[in-house]
């Protein structure tokens, strides 16, 4: 399935987050927030600096735990899962993308591309030939065998887009993926994900500042002060 | 926009008829406004009248479209240089934008509000030009990108407005660039 996005589950959205409460010390990260994200769909996360984007971004794929509020993925409570079942769910169903890290700079393209696989228990060779497949679908196989710490920012970009893109995940969550890169590679960059994740129906929630990004999406909500934003609604 | 530059620009790759011409800048040039046939007309007259043009061949057969016209090496040269003639910065400080934002900010309605209301009706734009220009060739990108980053200044702007705005009012907060 892909294209349009589709409500999964027991009528609701894929990922669903309610009354979100996030504290540090004194500081608000979330404060009672509310989003639902629809199968298949690509959604935008905009807001300014300290809104509690990433925090947020954070929460929805069960690596942070919120204060209180519940975090639902195909109807389900993050909070209801044991530990070994919700690092199952990341490392199978879930895919990311960040500014930084997450790469690691010693291997080389290929090798980080196919990692997630190899971990999850396919062989090397065959691990290998799908990360080769798919760098050459984000037009870097001719840096797939180049260790990743000698690569420019925007080819590390594409590599750890493939990485996120290899495991076939159900959704992808990314923090300003193009923050780091020129307009036209981070356009490229955007560009190459959202093709592959619209042909998969991958459901993507996409932290962004920049507005031409954000374009990309099919929807857009405005963070701030860790809440959605009411006059934000875009139609 | 200079009509005679565009035609010449036109004309370079190879002869074409006025009809092809009208209907390649509208293609290229005229997204807000098509050109009309007798302006392209009258500019071909004036530019063969000056030299920059000729007229490569002449069919026969009524109507004024059978002449077919090539640039001439003066045409050529007088491009190169409106080329390479730096155009003079536009001014943008009269948009009807610029002084909704202002009102709305220093009569102190809320910066996240007015900045929130605009970035959706543009983000509705800006969509529909990313369609576009994913779905068409390299000259509907230019021309989709053109736009778009146009917009997007637009955003940029009400947002450090408003912070500026809500700096003058608390002026303890302390992040917003001078
Ligand atoms: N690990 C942490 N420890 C302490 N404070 C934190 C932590 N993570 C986030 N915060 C605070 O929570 C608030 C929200 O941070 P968050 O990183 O979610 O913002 P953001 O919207 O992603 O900002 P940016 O656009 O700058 O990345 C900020 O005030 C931040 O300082
Ligand atoms: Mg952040």
């Amino acid at each position: 399935m892909s294209g349009t996005p589709t409500i999964e589950g027991a009528g609701g959205p894929l990922v669903h987050a309610e009354g979100l409460t996030k504290r540090f010390g004194a500081t608000v990260a979330l404060d009672g927030l509310t989003l639902g994200v629809a199968g298949g769909e690509i959604l935008a996360l905009l807001g300014p600096s300290g809104s509690g984007k990433s925090t947020l971004l954070l929460c929805l794929a069960g690596i942070l735990r919120p204060d209180s509020g519940t975090v639902r993925y195909r109807g389900q409570a993050l909070s209801d899962m044991a530990d070994a079942v919700l690092t199952c769910l990341r490392r199978e169903e879930f895919g990311f993308v960040f500014q930084f890290g997450q790469l690691v700079p010693d291997l080389t393209a290929v090798e980080n591309v196919s990692l997630p696989l190899q971990l999850s228990g396919q062989k090397r060779g065959l691990a290998e030939e799908r990360a080769l497949a798919l760098l050459t679908k984000l037009e870097v196989e001719d840096r797939a065998g180049k260790r990743v710490g000698e690569m420019s920012g925007g080819q590390a970009q594409r590599v750890a887009v493939a990485r996120a893109l290899i495991a076939e995940p159900k959704v992808i969550f990314a923090d300003e993926p193009t923050g780091s890169l020129d307009s036209l590679n981070g356009e490229v960059v955007m560009g190459l994900l959202l093709a592959a994740a619209r042909e998969r129906g991958t459901t993507v929630v996409l932290v962004t500042h920049e507005p031409r990004i954000a374009a990309y999406a099919d929807r857009e909500v405005v963070v701030r002060d860790g809440r959605i934003s009411q006059h934000a609604v875009v139609p | 926009m200079s009509l005679g530059h565009a035609l010449l620009g036109l004309l370079e790759d190879r002869p074409r008829h006025g009809y092809e011409l009208k209907h390649l800048y509208d293609e290229r040039f005229g997204v807000s406004q098509s050109v009309k046939f007798g302006q392209v007309y009258t500019t071909l007259a004036r530019l063969l009248r000056d030299g920059l043009v000729d007229i490569s061949a002449v069919e026969s057969g009524g109507g004024p479209d059978r002449k077919l016209y090539m640039i001439t090496p003066e045409g050529v040269a007088d491009l190169e240089h409106w080329l390479i003639d730096p155009q003079p910065p536009s001014t943008f400080g009269r948009s009807v934008l610029f002084a909704k934002v202002v009102i709305a900010l220093m009569s102190g309605r809320p910066a996240d509000e007015v900045l929130d209301l605009q970035r959706a009706a543009h983000l509705v734009r800006m969509r529909e030009l990313t369609e576009r220009k994913l779905a068409g060739d390299a000259i509907d990108a230019l021309a989709c990108d053109f736009e778009l980053f146009h917009l997007e200044a637009d955003l940029r702007w009400i947002e450090l407005a408003g912070a500026r705005v809500e700096r003058l009012r608390s002026p303890r907060t302390r992040d917003v660039p001078e």
